[in-house]
């Protein structure tokens, strides 16, 4: 029942072949059997309770909200829920309670869809493994199915392997049943890493189609609530539910066109497919470079047009999100002074003191050292070197892609990670900075350019 | 005063181990101090003015205003939470105003309208396209770290501000002046801190907080405090009348700091020194013409002008320097990404197909037509209709309510507008700040006026007692002019024959006075309608007084 996909389960709510309150605890008991990943922060099991309840009187009286109505769904912990603790997995929102709902979950919820619970990740989406939150690090499920075991040859899980991140407690959410549709945000990669190192459909909507209302900012101008379910059909349904202008959301467009008809029967023979050549990066393993280009000829051989294209401007994508991403931190996490909410230092013999001090204890040295690079970008001596030429070459890297698409290429298929999952302790041999600028090398160009995107090629 | 002079200068060079003689003498010299510093940049506008014949090598004040107006608004700049005043502290503070992390800035169209209404009023060059961007500080009173402004773009730029000071020795020479405005912007107000030294903490309200405010700058283009606060003045009835600030100083609506510096005409600008905490006009005047003797005086005694802030202390009327918190600041300005440009259409016809009609389009062509009658546009009005004085119709419309009570009093009476401005502004003005009224408070009604001052035009009552039973009618308000002439008895007499008999008498007890008139000292006559009135009470028809004394002594 827990490995349906959301179509085939919320049809047999309607059948009333299992009840929402039963799935919901079916749910909840798998979290607690799966508390090893560390997949979550935060369980809403009497939220949920309820939840489930008031969907199972609607699906009685047949009235259901939606598809969604009565299906369990995560969200990553740095989306609002009001009076749930959203902590973005620091020590700085340890014990924070927002007084109000994010759009997109409100969105969720409105459709009569059931909160678990809220998944661990990076502290404040910094990273690409989900290793670096003041909860510890997420385990990808992978880690104890039975061929892994006998690959790795561990005795134990010590060689447990990461998710990617940093949603990777919503990857993991999801691939392990214990949700079947989890929300995660994506600014450089971090729905899409997760999802493809954790074997996921992960999407991430063009940038404007989502309201940020409610999401705890990383980049705003590169942010996005990403989507991770198990089947590309469930991703268009919650798509559908999620996208639209929202008058909280300055940066929101309306869609010009629905997705809902995501029709089955989609002709592959209409479709260009563009091989962007800058994307055979150093590092990217055999078995992920067989798999694109097996992939590629899949798409061939059902009668797709396949062709290289070039992003001249790729090679300089990492460093120029890399600049702009710290400016942007920099911002952003200046209103976490301990004043009005979060962690508060006790240290009182001055304003500034108290300040520096709050968040010093309360920010990991990732985030301190994304903070103090971007002053440096900021300042006014060096804002034109840095920031202005950044955004300069933002605007390339998304010219980049237009050009691909007007010269009539439909979709683009690159890799979403240099290989497969790495074990931690590999993956901790080189800190942070290092990671993101490896991990982020296929995914982050387009947020920069603001464009959608969704991988395939997991590691099943 | 040449003496003072003499005794002010030596004092000035005393140095620093004399302090307590320089102190107590410029104590005993300050009334000498202040003169001498008024009196000589009084003449600042004969100074700035080149068809005067200024002095090459003097230095001259040249002053520069940055103006923080508060805009008139239900709702905040970014947030819906309500703008109020005197509110319970934090009552009205949203989610985004408390920076609460996930919250976003939506731009109100109101805030937006008020500064290009502003910015039109004020012959401004508006900027079709302007940007948001953050400006990075920590101070407990911005809950975000950083202040949303418009600093690489404005959303008006290159205006001016015409303004009049009414000089000469009577104050009726009107001197005409603009200034230049650089640009408007908007950005949000900070929230307010309360420093409790008693308990070592500080207070912080976030009522104001996310308020949206204009920053107005006006170039260095006036040389005094006067022309700065006469300037203001001018802004404040512009603002008014927009309706787009209530302009008041004292409660924080209207900010205005100012940059002065010294120089001598015809060479660079010196350093300027930013003057911040002026609460009033009067003040900004004051303490802007204290600092430029201040920097003129340090000039002279051979030591260099620092480019500090410096705050004015109203009780002493000095500037002093402030602790210097800003420093070097390095705000790391970054376009506000939360934001799309501002955009503002021409006419209807340039707006978008998809967006005609939608909730925050703002469009010029609708906001220059609703454009209220401005300030200057109403004094030369008022000039025109009623055939007022210039400086007239200036005190008409720099008093709240004054030129509506006026027209209003013009209505009811047959009276001359000419005739009766001077009851307006001399006699009920003066009445009103005796008491520290404003014109919505006056005790006397425009009709009551009237029908007064119909008393005075139709011969009843001379305007001596008008004056004196304007005086019973403010005492009382309600009672209405003819009861007080009746009760006390104060119509003019008219009759002839009981004026005869005192002008007789009067003539006959100042055989002195009637020689001296007689042989031909005319002034004599006007002492003795003097004894007249007095004798009468000041009730008798002068006019008639005038002709029976001269007939009898003809």
């Amino acid at each position: 029942m827990l490995s349906l996909t959301i179509k085939e389960v919320s049809l047999a709510l309607r059948e009333g072949k299992i009840s929402p309150l039963e799935l919901c605890r079916k749910c909840l008991k798998r979290i607690k059997k799966t508390q090893h990943l560390n997949a979550y922060i935060t369980v809403t099991e009497e939220l949920a309770l309820k939840q489930a309840e008031e969907a199972e009187s609607r699906l009685l009286q047949g009235s259901p909200k939606g598809i969604l109505d009565g299906i369990p769904f995560a969200v990553k912990d740095n989306f609002c829920t009001e009076n749930i603790r959203t902590t973005c997995a620091s020590r700085m929102l340890k014990d924070f309670l927002p007084p109000y709902n994010a759009t997109v979950v409100q969105k969720l919820l409105d459709q009569g869809a059931v909160l678990v619970g809220k998944t661990n990740m990076d502290e404040f989406a910094m990273g690409s493994g989900s290793t670096d939150g003041v909860f510890g690090p997420v385990r990808n499920p992978w880690s104890y199915a039975a061929p892994y075991r006998e690959q790795s040859g561990a005795e134990d899980d010590s060689e447990w392997v990461i998710t990617g991140g940093s949603s990777g407690g919503s990857g993991a959410a999801v691939t392990s049943l214990t949700s079947f549709l989890a929300l995660g945000s994506d600014t450089g990669g971090s729905t899409r890493n997760p999802g493809a190192l954790c074997g996921a459909v992960a999407l991430k909507p063009t940038y404007g189609l989502l309201s940020r209302h409610g999401l705890i900012p990383l980049v705003n101008s590169m942010d996005v609530p990403g989507i991770v379910t198990r089947s590309t059909s469930d991703a268009a349904i919650v798509l559908e539910v999620l996208q639209g202008r929202d008058l909280k959301d300055s940066t929101t467009v309306q869609s010009p066109t629905s997705h809902a008809g995501f029709s089955e029967d989609f002709d592959v023979r209409n479709l260009c497919v563009g091989i962007p050549k800058e994307y055979h990066a150093p590092g990217l393993s055999q078995e992920t470079l067989a798999q694109w280009s097996r992939l590629a000829d899949l798409l061939e051989g059902a009668g797709a047009r396949v062709r290289e294209v070039s992003l001249p401007h790729t090679q300089h994508s990492i460093v120029c999100y890399h600049v702009l991403c710290c400016a942007e931190v920099a911002s952003n996490m200046a209103r976490f002074d301990g004043l009005e909410y979060g962690h508060r230092s006790t240290e009182d013999s001055s304003t500034d003191a108290m300040y520096a001090a709050s968040r010093h204890e309360g920010f990991n040295a990732v985030v301190r050292g994304r903070i103090l690079s971007g002053n440096f970008f900021l300042l006014q001596q060096n804002y034109e070197r840095y920031f202005l030429k950044a955004q300069q070459v933002r605007r390339l890297i998304a010219e980049d892609f237009e050009h691909a698409f007007s010269a009539g290429v439909d979709v683009l298929l690159t890799p979403t990670t240099l290989s497969d999952a790495a074990s931690y302790s590999h993956f901790i041999q080189e800190d942070n900075r290092t990671r993101s600028t490896q991990e982020d090398v296929f995914t982050q160009p387009a947020n920069l350019a603001g464009t959608g995107r969704t991988p395939h090629g997991g590691t099943r | 005063m040449a003496a003072c002079t003499v005794l002010v200068t030596p004092l000035l060079y005393v140095n620093k181990q004399s302090s307590l003689f320089y102190h107590k003498a410029c104590n005993i010299h300050r009334q000498c101090v202040t003169k001498k510093i008024s009196t000589s940049v009084s003449r600042c506008s004969s100074q700035a003015d080149p068809q005067k014949k200024s002095r090459p090598h003097e230095l001259v004040g040249v002053v520069g205003l940055e103006i923080h107006a508060q805009i008139q608004s239900n709702t905040k700049l970014f947030s819906g939470s309500k703008v109020g005043f005197s509110a319970p502290p934090n009552s009205l503070v949203s989610f985004f105003d408390a920076s609460l992390p996930g919250t976003l800035p939506v731009l109100n169209r109101r805030c937006v309208e008020a500064a290009v209404m502003t910015a039109l009023a004020l012959n401004c060059t508006i900027n079709k396209k302007s940007f948001f961007d953050r400006k990075h500080y920590f101070y407990a009173d911005l809950p975000a770290g950083y202040q949303i402004t418009q600093q690489r773009r404005a959303v008006a730029v290159d205006g001016q501000l015409a303004y009049s000071l009414l000089g000469g020795r009577k104050r009726n020479q009107i001197q005409s002046r603009t200034v230049r405005i650089k640009q408007i912007q908007l950005e949000q107000d900070s929230g307010k801190s309360l420093h409790d030294d008693q308990r070592s903490q500080t207070l912080i309200d976030l009522n104001r907080a996310g308020v949206g405010l204009m920053e107005l700058v006006m170039e260095p283009d006036m040389s005094c405090g006067e022309q700065a606060a006469a300037a203001v003045r001018e802004l404040q009835l512009v603002l008014q009348a927009l309706g787009t600030c209530q302009g008041n100083m004292s409660e924080g609506q209207l900010r205005v700091d100012a940059n002065v510096s010294v120089h001598r005409p015809g060479e660079e600008l010196g350093v300027r020194t930013e003057v911040k905490n002026i609460n009033s006009a009067r003040f900004l005047s004051r303490a802007i013409d204290y600092e430029i003797q201040r920097q003129i005086e340090a000039l002279g005694r051979g030591e260099a002008v620092l480019n500090e802030t410096r705050t004015y202390d109203s009780k002493s009327g000095h500037t002093i320097p402030m602790r210097d918190k800003e420093g070097l600041a390095d705000y790391r300005f970054m376009p506000e990404p939360n934001l799309p440009p501002l955009v503002v259409y021409e006419d209807r016809g340039s707006v978008p197909a998809g967006l005609l009609g939608a909730e925050g389009v703002v469009v010029l062509e609708g906001l220059r037509e609703g454009l209220p009658e401005l300030p200057s546009v109403k004094r030369a009005r008022l000039v025109r209709s009623y055939g007022l004085l210039p400086e007239h119709s200036f005190t008409l419309v720099n008093e709240d309510g004054l030129m509506e009570y006026f027209e209003a009093v013009v209505k009811e009476t047959r009276k001359e507008p000419r005739k009766l401005i001077g009851w307006v502004t001399n006699e009920l003005l003066g009445h009103l700040k005796h008491h520290n009224l404003s014109v919505s408070k006056c005790p006397v009604s425009p009709s009551a006026l009237a029908e007064l001052l119909e008393l005075q035009e139709a011969g009843h009552i001379s305007s001596t007692v008008a004056k004196q039973v304007l005086g019973e009618m403010w005492r009382d308000p309600g009672r209405r002019a003819p009861e007080v002439v009746r009760e006390q008895d104060l119509g003019l007499v008219c009759d002839s024959s009981d004026l005869q008999r005192v002008c007789q008498r009067v003539l006959d007890s100042h055989p002195d006075l009637v020689r001296a008139l007689q042989e031909g000292n005319k002034k004599v006559l006007n002492r003795l309608m003097g004894l007249v009135q007095k004798e009468t009470k000041g009730r008798a028809d002068p006019v008639l007084v005038r002709s029976l004394l001269e007939e009898k002594t003809s």
